[in-house]
């Protein structure tokens, strides 16, 4: 069985899953009962100042998207930080990490914008004994309208200053969260690494509204007839997510940055792809929302199966494994050629993909009278959309042409030298190969 | 009251409650959570398998996806504007051979998308919120017969209405309905549904049922053609094929539709008799009927004698399955050739059979069993033609429905063709409108 054991920060916990900064992680009762599960950490649910807490609306405060099934695919949230007295939550933190030595215990964090405010928070949270902190520039609702949250996150000079003062007046780990609710995700991640930040974690959620109700024409979840973009999470956010951690992870600005990797992370496969792109470790909200906190049996089992299979050792090593294929569309190989190809066994038959094709892309598959489909190569630009809407699992593959190989489409010999769009005679910019 | 082991013919062998249970829905209506989540296991496939292998060409992806998308309503439009009797058809089809066998699912997991039931949810939802949903053209003044009010007379009628035809359906019996109301088992046809059935199809207006009117007795093939510019034959076949073993005449031997049509009737079910050892000759659906029902009325021992094996067995496997489930024996291989009895049945004589490629042969092998009532369900058989040409032993129709005499079309299993099941029936009688409707027109 693989080691999951992780160094993350020199904060080290037993495997790779850490709840996120969120409702799970509110109180004490969740967090015991999270570590006996068999999470490996927690960020605390975001406090913020003394005095009196923040109110949440009394009616509904989520919102959700489904599959198939009424599988939840997407949740969305107008909660705010947590509603607790200050004081509560670090007391419950300081007994909840020294009962749980072993693990993770982050705190998540969002005051005012002004130097005092952090001044006055960094002491007491040091006092708990928590392992670091980890500040909320995320939130996109509720908070970023009082000029914290999403508001600091936007503005990558506030996260500098923000990030800058909390090293000073703290001496453990500073990971900064960020929003995905920006244009390029690498500004505000490089404002972090200047401000001294340990790591990066993201995404936070992202502005949504799920669902309009169509009989009182209010957006969900309705407040008393109104509603309100909540921040949006679950396995549909988990490409955006990716995307934007790889974008930090090959940015030669921010790489070998420490990332923790959060966005529907569901599986251990979706954490082992977040892994690959460059994360430490990764952050789990919705799923445990969904499924309870057991399901991090089947992530640490999951995973650990994964890397005795291929040979992996410790989490440390599938560490940016990916990172170095992630690149821009224009060096993509133009000369890599390949065809769809139905396995007729496994086909059942449904004709999906002969519609997809036929109504909305290349017209290159057959259909029988019979009802046997076909690639037809001299059509096929292997798009793979007939792969993505075939029910049966690997029914349909992606087979690369061989060089040598004559393509049935456009008659050339595919070529065994890569060639990208740089080079290619019909770039205007292209440069000369020679 | 008496007991499944009371000897000779003997009602109430079940309490009332018991009878009224084994009479409930085979299959309850999907409630919403359930018609849900068998919606979301269609493929909405590509000239999907299952309108092909619909005989009225539902368009089964499409009404399914209204169901999970919330619109059960328009899913139910979807059904009704191919076959307006999809209210019976979702209860009595037998989808396991149809549509359902087609389902790519079936090929993928062995397990169709719930077809026939998604159906039945769709359509009790519109009858249970909606009066008819369809609104007639502008009269015609065309009129049409229609002879016989089961599924392909209703179907004809309906589209003919539709149209601004204004029909009269004449029947033999004293309620509209044909084998919906008299000839499907109790179970598949729960709370009176074949006759609301009716009444809702005739909310489109523009029908007038005449009933104990009798093709060949009070109806004459000449009056008709003479007084209507178009006449639909749907008489179905009111005869049933003798056994022709000796002693078929005694006391307790009968037709099955006959005895499926009483308990149809019955009022209560405690005062219907039925048999202590019951054998059912036959190997169809009515032969599965006619077993099933005597079993859950409380009969000790019922058997099912078919002559040929299983696989030639017209009742198909999920039937087959169904009678076992209930406790009947299936005996394959076995024809009658005696009925034994002092005035009443007391044992049925069967031969022993095999098929060595030449036809089927009695072996000389007998058995015989206890039997207190026997049922004949060995097929049914026109029995008026009014004066048309026949092909085989039903009335030739070529087209939609045509026969040999102009003016005159036939459909359902009167009519030659077919496979003799409901949904074909209201196929054949609603294609027959469509020629009848182009053909008054036409004339105009």
């Amino acid at each position: 069985m693989a080691d999951l054991t992780t160094d993350f920060l020199g904060i080290k916990s037993p495997n790779p899953f850490w709840l996120a900064s969120a409702p799970p992680t509110d109180k004490e009762y969740n967090v015991r009962r999270a570590f006996e599960a068999g999470w490996g950490g927690v960020v605390w649910k975001t406090l913020g100042s003394e005095g009196p807490p923040v109110v949440n609306v009394n009616g509904p405060r989520y919102g959700a998207i489904y599959g198939a099934d009424r599988r939840l695919l997407g949740l969305n949230n107008i909660e705010l930080i947590t509603d607790r007295p200050l004081e509560v939550n670090l007391e419950e933190i300081t007994r909840v990490k020294a009962d749980y030595p072993d693990r993770a215990m982050i705190v998540s964090l969002m005051v005012p914008c002004e130097e005092q405010a952090w001044k006055d928070i960094l002491p007491r949270v040091a006092a708990t004994g928590a392992d670091g902190i980890e500040l909320n520039f995320g939130c996109p609702h509720g908070m970023s309208e009082r000029g914290m949250g999403a508001a600091v996150g936007q503005v990558p000079e506030y996260i500098e200053m923000v990030t800058r003062w909390c090293k000073q007046y703290y001496d453990k780990p500073v990971i900064v969260k960020l929003t995905p609710n920006i244009t390029d995700v690498r500004k505000p991640a490089a404002a972090a690494m200047r401000g001294g930040a340990d790591a990066v974690s993201l995404i936070n959620t992202i502005n949504s509204i799920t669902s309009v109700n169509l009989d009182t024409m209010s957006p969900e979840p309705s407040i008393d007839g109104k509603g309100s973009h909540g921040g949006y999470c679950g396995p549909a956010v988990k490409p955006i997510a990716m995307s934007m951690v790889s974008e930090i992870a090959r940015n030669p600005e921010t790489h070998g940055l420490p990332i923790s990797g959060i966005g529907g992370v569901t599986t251990w496969r979706d954490a082992a792809e977040f892994i690959s792109l460059g994360c430490g470790n990764v952050q789990v909200c919705t799923a445990a929302m969904t499924y309870g906190f057991k399901i991090v049996d089947e992530m640490k089992s999951g995973l650990s199966q994964w890397m005795d299979e291929k040979g992996y050792t410790s989490v440390e090593e599938v560490v940016g494994r990916a990172v170095p294929n992630v690149t821009d569309w224009q060096y993509l190989n133009l000369n890599y050629v390949a065809k769809a190809k139905i396995n007729q066994d496994d086909c059942i038959k449904c004709g999906r993909c002969y519609a997809a094709c036929e109504d909305t892309s290349h017209q290159a598959i057959a259909m029988s009278q019979d009802r046997t489909f076909t690639v037809i190569d001299e059509e096929c630009v292997a798009c793979n959309l007939c792969v993505d809407v075939c029910p049966v699992e690997n029914c349909i593959t992606m087979e690369a042409m061989q060089p040598g190989e004559v393509d049935p489409r456009t008659g050339k010999v595919v070529e065994k030298e890569y060639a990208n769009w740089t080079t290619h005679p019909n770039n205007p910019g292209a440069v000369a190969a020679e | 009251m008496s007991s499944p082991m009371t000897p000779g013919i003997a009602a109430a062998r079940l309490p009332e409650d018991t009878l009224a249970k084994n009479f409930t829905d085979l299959h309850a209506p999907l409630a919403p959570h359930e018609a849900a989540v068998a919606a979301d296991r269609c493929y909405f496939c590509h000239d999907a398998p299952c309108v092909t292998a619909c005989p009225t060409d539902i368009d089964i992806p499409l009404f399914i996806r209204q169901i999970s998308t919330g619109t059960p309503e328009a899913a139910a439009k979807t059904i009704f504007d191919q076959n307006i009797l999809g209210g019976m058809c979702a209860r009595v089809c037998p989808t396991e051979d149809l549509c359902e066998q087609a389902c790519v699912r079936e090929l993928a997991e062995g397990k169709p998308v719930e077809i026939g039931r998604l159906q039945r949810h769709a359509t009790d939802t519109l009858m249970a919120k909606q009066r008819h949903p369809y609104d007639r053209a502008p009269e015609t003044g065309k009129k049409v017969a229609v002879v016989g009010a089961g599924p392909a007379g209703l179907a004809c009628a309906h589209r003919l209405a539709m149209h601004g035809h204004d029909v009269t359906i004449y029947d033999a019996e004293a309620k509209a309905g044909g084998l919906n109301e008299f000839g499907i088992a109790a179970y598949k046809s729960t709370d009176d549904f074949a006759a609301r059935e009716v009444d809702w199809l005739l909310g489109i207006g523009g029908i007038t049922i005449k009933t104990g009117m009798r093709l060949g007795a009070e109806l004459k093939m000449d009056d008709l053609v003479g007084c209507f510019p178009a006449v639909f034959l749907g008489v179905g076949l009111g005869g049933v094929n003798a056994l022709r073993s000796a002693g078929e005449d005694k006391d307790g031997v009968r037709d099955a539709v006959g005895f499926i049509k009483d308990l149809r009737q019955a009022s209560d079910l405690t005062a219907l008799p039925v048999g202590r050892d019951v054998v059912v000759i036959g190997g169809g659906m009515t032969a599965i009927d006619a077993a099933v029902q005597s079993k859950l009325l409380g009969a000790q021992n019922v058997t099912i004698a078919y002559r040929r094996g299983r696989n030639a067995m017209s009742a198909s496997t999920y039937e087959q399955d169904l009678a076992a489930s209930k406790g009947v024996r299936l005996m394959f291989n076995a024809q009658p050739v005696a009925i034994h009895g002092n005035g009443a049945v007391r044992e049925i004589e069967l031969e022993h059979t095999s098929d060595d490629g030449t036809g089927l042969k009695g072996t000389g092998e007998t058995i015989r069993l206890a039997a207190d009532q026997v049922f004949k369900a060995i097929g049914q058989t026109l029995t008026t033609d009014g004066g048309l040409e026949l092909e085989g032993r039903k009335i030739a129709v070529t087209g939609a429905g045509r026969t040999s005499r102009a003016g005159v079309w036939a459909g359902g299993d009167c009519a030659s063709g077919g496979d003799d099941l409901t949904v074909t029936a209201v196929a054949e009688g609603r294609d027959a409108a469509m020629d009848i409707h182009a053909t008054l027109m036409g004339s105009k």
